[in-house]
């Protein structure tokens, strides 16, 4: 027996000693592939991996004279100090507020959107709205805001001008805090919803038009066919874009709300991200922020991974 | 798909096409209502006499915006980095996805591993800020063509592209014993226009609006690109205007609202200029996307 498995080490030993072999032989072979894929490697390692590595700096009291191998170590302190402070743990909940509302509301309207269009059969008419539902799209938001904040405006905006013409006293959308996270949502709602009907509308026409017709001989009525066709065939391009937002709960995005963050609007508008930005770029608080971008990509990956495993149990679908 | 008309059905389709032409209304509208005050007098704007059309109208706006020399040189800094950076971002996709695409390149699997991981988990603003420091990046424009170099999903989207090319062509210009460059730059290239195009319009796109990575990275005016410029503009009460600068006389003490919204204009533009080769290629782009995974 122990002869026995002397040879199968050495079989092995020898077998991973070929395999390096042949690895070397392989990248001698294609050294031009190799060295094409150079750079793009070079560019993950040097400005993915290594930012990942320098969040280390989560743990430590960093001061950038120091570095990170002169500056103090202090273990779990700048997470404690996160879920002690006051302004924390308003603008997580602010986050969260806007994540939600952003699943609640933006997420489903481009499916609603899509099945409208769907049932559009005037198909040059269709076509032209669709042209202009992906346009806003490709706008910045530095642009969207613009012209939001020029329409929103309470002295010239257009919006206010119909108001008053309706009879309401003008808002002053921008500089109240219980207007901030409504103009968030219907900002986003109005530049992607349309585009985001683009993937949902391919699923849409890949359903075989066959199920419909025998539907319409066994007397199913239009509602009935959509809800017993249309949306079942949806359900998986759904749920995978669901994973994906889920996985970006927290990652409502910087520019968005910073373009339309006031002083006056800033109590309920602002997030994570343009806390990080201000208080750690602007405030220089480096270790500090650090943690708490850190906190939100761990809290990312277990929430990908915890929807993955939830609808691979409920709908069979899943990312991995 | 004949499907036999209902009344019920027929008042939904009515009720459906005024739902979505509003819809369409709102989306388009707003634009309508910028381009009217950037052509309107500022009198007129600060009335609210503005809506769908221009009143009183007037090119003193866009005077105004293109004599600031600021707004050139913005301009000037985003077409530059549009040009440049989206050349950049197609060699350097490629020069990854092209090779990992391949059977032969052992070790790919490990690269896609790599490539995926950034896209779940990435790493904090302030690590990004200190190694762009390190590198001495910051204040340069290298800081707003080098971070974003490859994205990872338009990695995948390329390498499923090249993936689907006929393995046999590949091979057969081995046999004729072409060199790896050989190859790719007399069969691979012009295959792959297509994803080219796409890709490239999407990353073309993406420098023109670029503004976060500016608003991080640049604090020097000069090299300001279009958007931080546009931003500042945007967020300004009033706008200082030179005073022996006689043709703007009559603005000195005028609400800069069109001023805003000239700029705004302008900026938009050549988005709506490529509009109608984007809206070929998105639609493709985003189908390639969607099968990898």
């Amino acid at each position: 027996m122990a002869v026995d498995a002397q040879t199968v080490n050495q079989v092995h030993q020898r077998a991973q000693v070929s395999r390096g072999r042949s690895f070397l032989r392989t990248l001698w072979k294609y050294k031009a592939l190799y060295l094409i894929s150079l750079p793009g490697i070079l560019y993950f390692i040097v400005f993915k991996y290594v930012p990942l590595l320098g969040s280390v700096i989560a743990f430590q009291d960093y001061n950038i004279f120091d570095g990170f191998t002169g500056s103090k170590w202090i273990g779990m302190e700048n997470f404690q100090r996160m879920f002690a402070h006051y302004d924390f743990l308003k603008i997580l909940s602010n986050t969260l507020l806007i994540g939600l509302y952003d699943l609640v509301l933006a997420f489903p309207a481009p499916i609603l959107l899509a099945l409208l269009l769907n049932e559009l059969r005037i198909v040059l008419y269709k076509r032209v709205l669709q042209t202009v539902v992906y346009m806003p799209h490709f706008l910045s938001w530095v642009i969207v805001s613009g012209i939001a904040i020029g329409i929103l405006s309470p002295s010239t905006g257009a919006v206010n001008h119909f108001l008053a013409w309706l009879g309401f006293e003008p808002i002053y959308f921008l500089g109240e805090e219980s207007w901030i996270r409504t103009v968030l949502i219907s900002s986003g709602i109005w530049r992607d919803s349309g585009y985001g009907t683009i993937i949902y509308l391919a699923a849409l026409a890949g359903i075989n038009p066959d199920l419909y017709e025998a539907a319409e001989v066994d007397g199913a009525s239009r509602w009935r066919q959509t809800l017993s066709i249309t949306l079942p065939a949806l359900l998986p391009t759904i749920m995978i874009l669901f994973l994906l937002h889920i996985g970006k709960f927290l990652d409502f995005g910087f520019e968005r709300v910073f373009v339309f963050l006031n002083p006056l609007n800033k109590e309920h508008g602002e997030i994570l991200d343009t806390y990080i930005y201000t208080s750690g770029l602007l405030g220089q608080q480096y270790s500090y922020t650090t943690a708490i971008g850190l906190f939100k990509s761990v809290v990312g990956l277990v929430l990908i991974v915890i929807g993955n495993v939830m609808s691979k149990k409920t709908t069979g679908e899943s990312l991995y | 798909m004949n499907r036999k008309p209902t009344a019920s059905w027929q008042t939904f389709n009515v009720f459906n096409i005024i739902f979505l032409t509003l819809l369409a209304l709102a989306m388009f509208l707003p634009f309508l209502n910028v381009l009217a005050q950037s052509f309107s007098s500022s009198e007129a704007i600060v009335n609210g006499k503005v809506f769908f059309l221009p009143v009183e109208f007037t090119t003193i706006n866009y005077q105004y915006v293109f004599s600031d020399a600021a707004i050139w040189r913005s301009f000037g800094v985003t077409v530059y980095i549009t040009i440049v950076g989206t050349l950049i971002n197609l060699v350097a996709t490629a020069s990854l996805a092209y090779p990992v695409s391949r059977p032969e390149y052992a070790g790919r699997n490990v690269i896609v591993v790599m490539v995926l991981i950034t896209m779940v988990f990435s790493a904090p603003l302030i690590p990004n800020f200190i190694l762009m420091k390190n590198l001495h990046l910051v204040n340069s424009l290298w800081a707003l063509l080098l971070p974003g170099a490859v994205s990872a999903f338009n990695f995948f989207v390329m390498r499923s592209f090249f993936m689907q090319l006929p393995n046999e062509l590949i091979d057969s210009g081995h046999m004729d014993g072409c060199s790896e460059l050989r190859m790719i730059w007399s069969i691979v290239l012009p295959l792959s226009k297509p994803v080219m195009a796409s890709l490239g319009i999407f990353y073309a796109v993406g420098h023109w609006n670029t503004y976060m990575n500016a608003l991080y990275y640049i604090n020097n005016p000069a090299y300001w690109p279009l958007q931080v410029k546009l931003r500042q503009l945007i967020v300004s009460e009033d706008i200082s205007i030179d005073p022996s600068a006689t043709q703007f006389s009559g603005l000195a003490h005028m609400d800069p609202e069109g001023i805003k919204m000239a700029t705004i204009i302008i900026a938009t533009l050549p988005i709506v200029l490529i509009y109608p080769f984007l809206q070929r290629h998105f639609v493709k782009g985003m189908m390639v996307g969607s099968v990898k995974s």
